[in-house]
């Protein structure tokens, strides 16, 4: 079984019946809504007012905070079930509240103390406060054993110093969940631990929003923290080695909910297809009915099945326990590397059409290619899988 | 202000509708059943005037077992409570009877004080209910509404037909229908969606209500269908290609068919 304070969050708070009425809910939401506004979203690169009102008054920025805390407390079972209908219209949108309910927000879920729990969450369910995940650096990724950022004692506070690129949200956020080496470095652990930084504390400067490939409307800019002094206070867990292990749950988890949604990406590319096949002719013939078209379509559908089955079998093994270390990766690799391929027959389908801007599949094509590299590339994800059995098979013969 | 909404589940008007073979009712199986949108406004509209006034909203609502997907809708909006009027026997009710179903089943709530209603379903599509309910009743009625005022004692609208817009009055208790123009209905939250499951749904049987079995269903209704068929599939429309003259070939087409 996984580690045991974590364990609890695991636990859904909403019975199947009323679990299908906030699904429907959400996928009305998305395909009604969102939808329609797509091409404002990419062209605007923004998520407008009005949908994010409606997104935080609905409750979408605190659906996996426990209820204690103003969320509603979806397991990641449910979780995982809720990415497959965001991914079906602009990642943006999902990217505008990932944060607080995915990495960022399950870090203190999992991990803060009662007192970090009480001032922070309720703010972050409602999407008051956006709450970004701060790990990865210029010269660290997946690996927090990289990490260059510190954290330096000072009287009963820390003194964090470092640069942190590509965060998620940091833009809008008003914490910042920072990862950063103790010093002096402990006699023995990781040495990593995580602080919890207001936004608007002194010397936390954000720099201009990236200019990305695709993900309109989402925004990620690098942050760098010079001499911000926090308190006790702001030590997650009153621990300074809780870091390593609330970045690699907060990783393992969210790698499930990223397979869900690649998902979501790779069905609606594959609608897309069928629609398209289906309407657009060559010399009269709907392209549909040629079997080379067919053909892309069908391995479009095998992949799209293929990965809701794996993302909801490691969402169901993740709660359960059984693995919590192997199948976040395995399904965040396939459903990604998927998505990708769906997304390229999606484009191939359409013909030339695909290739223009205003047309979905041109969005996705773009939109998925990150799904490949964010919270562990691939070959991370390989090396997890592969490293990860080896070393269990290893130990059973020692 | 207590308040009465009447709710109506309906085949969504995006899946294919017809009637079944047998009796030539609405085959409510075939089709995916939503909560008529109309009936949104109709629940926006009572929970602004509950909002306005205190009081509580109770969502009603005739229909099979099924039906109580709608109903559960109507309360994660915000509605206080409902009753689900729901027995075979109604099956096949024509407007007068399911008027007075209506009727009976608001009988059985507290002091009633204002009746919302869509002005028509989008599957009947009669409109008549609402203003055969106030005749029950011995209320006002006051139908096709696009703006809903009230000072707690009389209710005001703007009445939109197509001879005009009028404002008409009447002492409460009285029967409204809104229109689609009347307002955008609220978002369920998800608290709002957790929240409905825990409210009270009083179903009741004809005979819970006080009806009378020999004055609703099918055998009773004044009017029948005696029988139906699917409308004709679309036949292929003409196509103009446009070389620079397709304005005039368009109107050429549109006044040919006597339509400018």
């Amino acid at each position: 079984m996984g580690e045991g304070k974590g364990m609890d969050t695991e636990t859904t708070e909403v019975p199947g019946d009323v679990f299908r009425d906030v699904l429907a809910q959400i996928s009305d939401f998305v395909r009604t809504r969102v939808l329609p506004r797509e091409i404002e979203i990419m062209n605007t690169d923004a998520i407008p007012d009005d949908l994010r009102a409606q997104a935080a008054e609905m409750g979408l920025f605190g659906y996996t905070i426990p209820q204690q805390w103003g969320g509603l407390g979806l397991d990641l079972v449910q979780d995982v079930e809720v990415a497959m209908e965001l991914g079906y219209t602009s990642l943006a949108l999902r990217s505008m509240f990932g944060t607080n309910n995915g990495i960022a927000g399950q870090v203190l879920v999992g991990y803060g103390t009662e007192q970090q729990k009480a001032r922070w969450l309720p703010a972050i369910a409602s999407g008051d406060v956006v709450a970004s995940f701060a790990l990865t650096e210029p010269g660290a990724g997946s690996n927090p054993a990289g990490l260059r950022t510190t954290a330096t004692a000072d009287g009963d506070g820390w003194i964090i110093d470092g640069t942190k690129q590509f965060i998620t949200n940091a833009t809008e956020a008003g914490l910042f969940v920072v990862f950063a080496r103790t010093q002096p470095a402990p006699e023995s652990g990781t040495g990593i631990a995580v602080f919890l930084v207001p936004g608007d504390a002194p010397g936390v400067q954000v720099g201009t929003k990236d200019a990305k490939m695709g993900q309109e409307g989402s925004r990620t800019a690098e942050v760098t923290f010079s001499q911000v002094r926090v308190g006790p206070d702001a030590l997650v867990g009153s621990d300074g080695e809780v870091g390593y292990r609330a970045a690699m749950t907060s990783l393992a988890r969210g790698r499930i909910h990223m397979a869900g949604l690649a998902v979501g990406c790779a069905q609606r590319a594959l609608d897309e297809s069928v629609s398209h096949a289906a309407s657009a002719t060559q010399g009269g013939t709907p392209t549909g009915d040629f079997q080379l078209v067919q053909a892309m379509i069908a391995d479009q559908q095998t992949g799209v099945l293929a990965g809701r089955a794996l993302a909801r079998d490691a969402a169901y093994k993740y709660v359960s326990g059984e693995d919590r270390r192997i199948a976040p990766s395995a399904a965040k690799l396939y459903c990604t590397e998927m998505a990708g391929k769906a997304a390229d027959l999606a484009v191939q389908v359409h013909g030339g059409t695909g290739y223009m801007r205003e047309v979905p599949v041109e969005r996705i094509y773009r939109d998925v290619r990150l799904m490949r590299l964010y919270e562990g590339t691939s070959e991370i994800q390989r090396l997890i899988i592969g490293g990860g059995l080896v070393r269990a098979a290893k130990k059973q013969a020692s | 202000m207590n308040i009465v909404v009447l709710v109506k589940q309906v085949p969504d008007t995006w899946s294919e509708r017809k009637l079944s073979g047998s009796d030539h009712t609405l085959d409510r199986a075939s089709a995916d059943a939503v909560l008529d949108e109309i009936n949104e406004r109709a629940v926006e509209e009572a929970l602004l005037a509950k909002e306005a006034h205190g009081g509580e909203v109770t969502a009603v609502c005739m229909g099979p077992e099924r039906a109580n997907e709608a109903i559960r809708k109507a309360l994660s909006m915000g509605a206080d409570k409902a009753v689900h009027l729901q027995d075979e026997g109604l099956h096949g009710s024509d407007a007068v009877a399911t008027a007075r179903a209506l009727a009976a089943a608001i009988g059985t709530v507290e002091s009633v004080d204002l009746v919302v209603a869509g002005n028509e379903s989008t599957d009947g599509r009669s409109g008549a209910v609402p203003a055969m309910l106030a005749e029950l009743l011995g209320w006002a009625q006051l139908t096709h509404a696009r703006k809903v005022t009230s000072d707690g004692s009389a209710v005001t609208v703007e009445r939109e037909t197509d001879a005009g817009v009028a404002t008409v009055e009447a002492n409460l208790p009285a029967v409204v229908s809104v229109t689609e123009k009347i307002n955008e209905p609220r978002y369920p939250s998800f608290k709002g969606i957790m929240a409905a499951k825990k409210k009270p749904v009083s179903v009741l049987s004809l005979a819970d209500a006080g009806i009378d079995a020999g004055a609703v269903g099918l055998a009773n209704a004044g009017s029948q269908v005696v029988s139906s068929a699917p409308a004709p599939p679309k036949e292929a429309g003409q196509k103009v290609t446009d070389e620079g003259n397709g304005g005039v070939q368009v109107v050429e087409f549109l006044s040919g068919q006597k339509l400018v």
